[in-house]
C-alpha cells in the first residue's frame, strides 16, 4: 500500500501551528447579536422574581429574556428524550442552568447585562449523590419521569446463565462497591455557537461532533423541517463527547429566528463545567472464581448518576452496562444498571461512554482475585480472555482479535517479570468498548476533470485526525496524491448523512463509506471507458497513481473525462454507504461493528510520607486491526491514557449540599500537565488486519481513557498492598490508607 | 486618548504599532478584537490554561491577564510572528512531524512557550522542557508527543557542529 499505514502528516496541522485555523469562537457575522447567559446560583430552587430593568438599561443591550418571554409550553430539547428547556421555567434544576439570556450589540454589553440582571430564588433541597437521589423521601428532580415518584429515569437489565445456581461451585468470591466521580471533559475550546435565520429556517455554526443529530434535535425543538436546519460543524477544539449532543445551539437557533438576526452565544471555560460532565457511578460487583481463577459468575449493580436533564445519559447507562462482562468469558451474568436524575450538571457522552466506572470495578476485581488465589495478574486474565471467534456478549459479534497477543505484548513492554524496587508497583488492565451499533455513514466522492478529488463526509474534525485518515483511504483507493484531495466535513447542507463522530467509529464506518464511494467512482469510469470503446466489456481497469490501465493501454482519469464529457465540464460522483447490522429486538438496536480493545500496563512509585503517586512507566497497546496512520493512532491512545491518568489520580467535580459546584474552574479542577506525564511512555499497535473497517482497520480513540485508571489503581495496590475502590486515588487518600494500615 | 483609554506603542511581531486601548482591556482582547490576530486563543480567561500565551520581551505571558497598556514600549510576539515569510519555524515543523498537534487549540500557546524556552536554553533537559510547558494545558495529546516535538525542535535549532565557526 502507498498511503495507508504511513505516518502521513496531519492535513490541518500547518494552519494549526500558525494560528490560522478557524474555530467557531473566532467567527463573526455582520449584524450579529451577542448573547450571554444568566445562570442559576443554586442546584435546586424556585424562581421567584426576575428584575431585568437594570440590565435592559445597559447601553447596547437589545433585550433580556426569561422563560416568561418565551413560548408556552417552553420548547424542550434532547436527543434521547426532550426534557431540557431553552431557559428554566418555574424552577432551576442545577447550578449554572440558563435562567435568562441577555442579547446585546457587543459581548461587553451582554456581559454587563448579565451582571445587572437580578433574579430571586427560593431554595429547594437538592439531590447531588446517588444516595440522595434514592433516599425514600428524596426531592424529585422532575415531576414526572418515566418512573413517577422516583429519580430513577430508566433501568436496564442483562442476564445470561444462572448466577445463583453457579455460586456454590465458586472457590473465591470477590464482592465490592466502587465509586467513580463526576468528571469534566475539559476541552480547551469553550462552547461557542453562531446561528442565523435563513430562508424560513436557521443555519448554525458550532463545533459539534454530530451535526446531523443536532439538526434533528433543533428541528424537533423548534418544529422545523430537517431541510430548514443547516448545521455547519466547525473544527472542534477538543470535544471528548462534550460537544456531541445539543448544548447551546437550540437556544441560539431560537434567538436567531425570534430576532431575525445572527446570534452568537459565547461561554467561558468555567461555563463548560456547568454545561457537560461525565456520568459518575456507584458500582457494586460480585465476581465468583473457581480455584484456577476462571470466572464462573458475575453480578453487577451499576447506579449511574445523571445530571438534571437526560442528554445522552440513559443511552450511556444502557450501552456501557451491556459490556459489563469486559473482555472475559463469563458463563453466568446478571447486570442491573440504573440511570438516575440529580441536581447537577447534565451528564453526557465522554470518552469511553460509561465504560470507565465498570472497567475500574471489573479490573480491580480481577486484581483482587489474582492476589487471593495466588495467580499472576497477567495469567488470570489470559485464562479468562475470550479467544478469537468466541462469543463475548451472547447474540453479538464474537471476539474479532486474538487479544492474548496484545496482553502479552503489553506485559513484555513494561518488563512484567523484572524485579521491582521497594515502594514501586506494577499493574496491568484491559479495556473494551463497542462502537455505535447498527449505525449509518454515507460519503460522497467527487472526481474532478483535473484529477483532483473532493471527499464529502458528515464526520467532524475534532483533533482525532479524521480529515487526514479519510483522505488517506481515498488516496489509497484511487491513487490520487494527498495534496489533490479536499475534505468537506460536517455541513449538513453539503454532505450526506452520518450519525455521529463518536464511539471510535469514524475510521471504520465512515472509512468504509469513503472506500465504497471511491469504488463507485471506478465503476462509473469503467462504464464510461467501455462506452467509449477504450476497454472491452467484462474487462477491469487497474488503478495506479490516478491512471487507469488495461493490459495494452494506460489512460488517465483525465483522458476518459475529456473524451466522455468535454474539456470544460463534468465530474464523476461516487456514493458510498455503510450500514451496521440492525437487529430487531436487540437491546442496543444492532450489532457491534468491532470491539475496541486496549491494554495498559503501569509502573508506579508511591511516596509513603506524602501519598504521592508517580507514574514511572506506562505502556499502551491497542488491538487496532490495521493502523491507517500509526503515528496518529499512537498519539491518540496516549492522549486517552493521560486523560485516564487524570481521572485516576486527581480529577473530581465537587458539589456542596446546596447543589453548588465548588471547583468549576481550571484553577480548582486540575487536569494532568506535562509534569504528570509518565517518565517513560510507549505505545504499540497489534495489527492483524482483522477489523471491519477499510484494510482491516478497527477503531481507536476512546482507548486509553477506558482503562488507564484501572491499570494505575492496580499498580498503586501492588506498591502499597492497599486496594482503592474510590477514584480519584489522591495523595490524601493514599496517605490516609497507608496511615490507617500502620495503626 | 480619552479618560478610559490609553495610547500605547509597542513592537508587535517585529512591527511598530501605536494604538489606543481601554485601560481595563486585556492584551488577549486587544490582539483578537482590535488587531484581528485570532491565533492567540482564549479559553479560561484567568491565566490557568496557557492557550493565550504570547511572548513579551521574549518571556511567556498569559495575555488574558496582562493589561494591554502594560506592553507599552515592549516587544510582543504572537503565533502570527513565529513563521517568517510563510516558512514554518523549526518548532512548528517539529510539532507537525511528531504528531504533537491534535485539535490545535492549545498549539499556538505551546509553540510560544517552546520558543521562549529554546531561545534562552538551546539544550534543555527533559525536566526543563516539562517545567517550561507546565502552564500550557492540553487535553488531547497526553503531552508525550509534545515533549518529543520540543526535543526535535531543539535538535533542529542547534548549530551544525563546525558550521560557520
Amino acid at each position: 500500500m502507498n498511503i495507508v499505514g504511513k505516518n502521513v502528516l496531519r492535513a490541518d496541522a500547518a494552519q494549526k501551528v500558525t494560528g490560522t485555523h478557524e474555530f467557531a469562537i473566532d467567527g463573526k457575522v455582520p449584524g450579529m447579536l451577542w448573547a450571554r447567559i444568566v445562570r442559576a446560583p443554586l442546584g435546586h430552587a424556585r424562581i421567584v422574581t426576575a428584575d431585568t430593568a437594570a440590565a435592559r438599561a445597559v447601553p447596547g443591550v437589545v433585550s433580556v429574556l426569561t422563560a416568561a418571554d418565551l413560548p408556552t409550553p417552553m420548547p424542550l430539547y434532547g436527543s434521547v428524550i426532550a426534557d431540557q428547556p431553552l431557559l428554566a421555567v418555574g424552577k432551576c434544576r442545577y447550578y449554572g442552568e440558563p435562567v435568562a439570556v441577555v442579547l446585546a450589540d457587543s459581548d461587553e454589553a451582554a456581559s454587563l447585562g448579565v451582571a445587572r440582571t437580578r433574579i430571586d430564588y427560593e431554595e429547594l433541597p437538592a439531590v447531588v449523590t446517588v444516595a440522595d437521589a434514592l433516599a425514600a423521601d428524596a426531592p424529585l428532580v422532575h415531576d414526572a419521569t418515566t418512573a413517577p415518584g422516583s429519580n430513577v429515569h430508566k433501568q436496564y437489565e442483562y442476564a445470561w446463565g444462572d448466577v445463583e445456581a453457579a455460586e456454590p461451585a465458586c472457590h473465591t468470591i470477590v464482592e465490592n462497591t466502587y465509586t467513580f466521580p463526576m468528571i469534566h471533559h475539559f476541552a480547551l475550546e469553550p462552547f461557542s455557537v453562531i446561528a442565523w435565520p435563513e430562508a424560513g429556517g436557521v443555519q448554525i455554526k458550532s463545533p459539534v461532533q454530530h451535526p446531523f443529530l443536532l439538526r434533528r434535535v433543533v428541528a424537533e425543538c423548534l418544529k422545523l423541517e430537517l431541510s430548514k436546519v443547516r448545521v455547519m460543524a466547525t473544527s472542534i477544539g477538543g470535544g471528548f463527547g462534550s460537544k456531541g449532543y445539543a448544548k447551546y445551539e437550540p437556544l441560539a437557533a431560537y434567538l436567531a429566528m425570534r430576532t431575525g438576526r445572527p446570534v452568537k452565544i459565547s461561554t467561558s471555560l468555567d461555563d463548560a463545567f456547568v454545561t457537560a460532565r461525565r456520568l459518575s457511578a456507584t458500582v457494586h460487583m460480585k465476581t465468583g472464581f473457581d480455584r484456577d481463577g476462571r470466572i464462573l459468575l458475575q453480578k453487577v449493580d451499576a447506579d449511574y448518576l445523571m445530571g438534571a436533564y437526560a442528554d445522552a445519559a440513559p443511552r450511556i447507562t444502557q450501552k456501557a452496562s451491556y459490556v459489563s462482562c469486559g473482555p472475559y468469558r463469563i458463563p453466568n451474568l446478571k447486570t442491573v444498571a440504573r440511570a438516575i436524575y440529580s441536581n447537577t450538571t447534565p451528564s453526557t457522552a465522554a470518552r469511553g461512554f460509561g465504560m470507565p466506572p465498570l472497567n475500574f470495578a471489573l479490573e480491580t476485581q480481577m486484581q483482587m482475585a489474582a492476589k487471593s488465589l495466588g495467580i499472576d495478574p497477567v495469567e488470570i486474565r489470559l485464562r479468562n480472555l475470550v479467544k478469537r471467534g468466541e462469543q463475548l456478549v451472547p447474540g453479538d459479534i464474537p471476539a474479532d482479535g486474538e487479544w492474548s497477543e496484545g496482553l502479552r505484548r503489553c506485559a513484555d513492554m513494561i518488563g512484567w517479570n523484572d524485579p521491582l524496587p521497594p515502594g514501586t508497583g506494577r499493574g496491568i488492565s484491559i479495556g473494551i468498548k463497542n462502537p455505535i451499533p447498527g449505525s449509518v455513514s454515507n460519503a460522497l466522492v467527487k472526481l474532478h476533470a483535473d484529477n483532483s478529488l473532493t471527499v464529502a463526509v458528515g464526520t467532524s474534525e475534532m483533533g482525532q485526525g479524521a480529515c487526514t485518515v479519510l483522505a488517506q483511504i481515498a488516496s489509497e483507493e484511487l491513487g490520487i496524491p494527498m495534496d489533490r484531495i479536499t475534505m468537506i466535513m460536517g455541513d449538513t447542507a453539503a454532505v450526506p448523512f452520518d450519525v455521529a463522530t463518536a464511539g471510535s467509529r469514524s475510521t471504520v464506518t465512515m472509512g468504509n463509506a469513503v472506500q465504497s464511494a471511491c469504488k463507485d467512482v471506478v465503476r462509473q469510469l469503467e462504464e464510461m471507458a467501455k462506452e467509449l470503446g477504450l476497454i472491452a466489456p467484462g474487462e477491469k481497469l487497474q488503478i495506479n497513481g490516478g491512471m487507469m490501465s488495461d493490459r495494452q493501454n494506460s489512460l488517465s482519469f483525465n483522458d476518459i473525462f475529456t473524451r466522455y464529457f468535454s474539456k470544460t465540464q463534468g465530474e464523476v460522483v461516487g456514493r458510498g454507504l455503510y450500514k451496521g447490522e440492525v437487529v430487531a429486538g436487540h437491546p442496543l438496536g444492532g450489532l457491534s461493528d468491532f470491539w475496541e480493545v486496549i491494554f495498559i500496563a503501569v509502573k508506579a512509585k508511591v511516596d509513603p510520607a506524602t501519598g504521592k503517586v508517580s507514574i514511572l512507566k506506562m505502556i499502551n497497546v491497542s488491538d487496532i486491526g490495521k493502523a491507517i496512520n500509526p503515528l496518529h493512532c499512537k498519539s491518540q491512545e496516549e492522549g486517552g491514557a493521560m486523560m485516564g491518568l487524570g481521572h485516576a489520580l486527581m480529577e473530581q467535580m465537587i458539589y456542596d449540599q446546596k447543589g453548588r459546584l465548588r471547583n468549576g474552574s481550571p484553577l480548582d479542577y486540575r487536569i494532568p500537565t506535562t509534569m504528570d506525564v509518565p517518565w517513560e511512555m510507549d505505545s504499540s499497535l497489534v495489527e492483524n488486519q482483522d477489523g471491519a473497517g477499510p484494510f482491516g482497520a478497527k477503531g481507536i480513540g476512546e482507548s486509553g481513557a477506558i482503562t488507564a485508571g484501572a491499570a494505575i489503581a492496580a499498580a498503586v495496590s501492588d506498591a502499597t498492598g492497599v486496594f482503592f475502590k474510590d477514584l480519584p486515588i489522591t495523595s490524601e487518600r493514599v496517605w490516609a490508607a497507608l496511615s490507617a494500615e500502620k495503626v | 486618548m480619552t479618560a478610559d483609554t490609553f495610547d500605547i506603542t509597542f513592537t508587535l511581531n517585529g512591527l511598530r504599532k501605536s494604538i489606543a486601548v481601554r485601560t481595563d482591556a486585556m492584551l488577549a482582547e486587544v490582539l483578537r478584537e482590535n488587531l484581528g490576530l485570532l491565533g492567540t486563543k482564549v479559553s479560561c480567561n484567568e491565566g490557568e490554561c496557557g492557550a493565550c500565551t504570547v511572548l513579551i520581551d521574549g518571556r511567556t505571558a498569559n495575555s488574558c491577564i496582562v493589561l494591554a497598556l502594560e506592553v507599552d514600549g515592549c516587544a510582543v510576539t504572537t503565533i502570527e510572528g513565529v513563521a517568517v515569510g510563510g516558512v514554518l519555524h523549526p518548532i512548528q515543523e517539529s510539532f507537525i512531524e511528531e504528531g504533537a498537534v491534535h485539535c490545535g487549540y492549545c498549539t499556538p500557546g505551546m509553540i510560544l512557550s517552546t520558543k521562549a524556552l529554546l531561545d534562552h536554553n538551546p539544550d534543555p533537559t527533559t525536566g526543563e522542557v516539562r517545567k517550561a510547558l507546565e502552564g500550557n494545558l492540553c487535553r488531547c495529546t497526553g503531552y508525550n508527543r509534545i515533549l518529543k516535538a520540543v526535543s526535535r525542535a531543539a535538535e533542529k535549532l542547534r548549530p551544525t557542529p563546525g558550521a560557520g565557526e
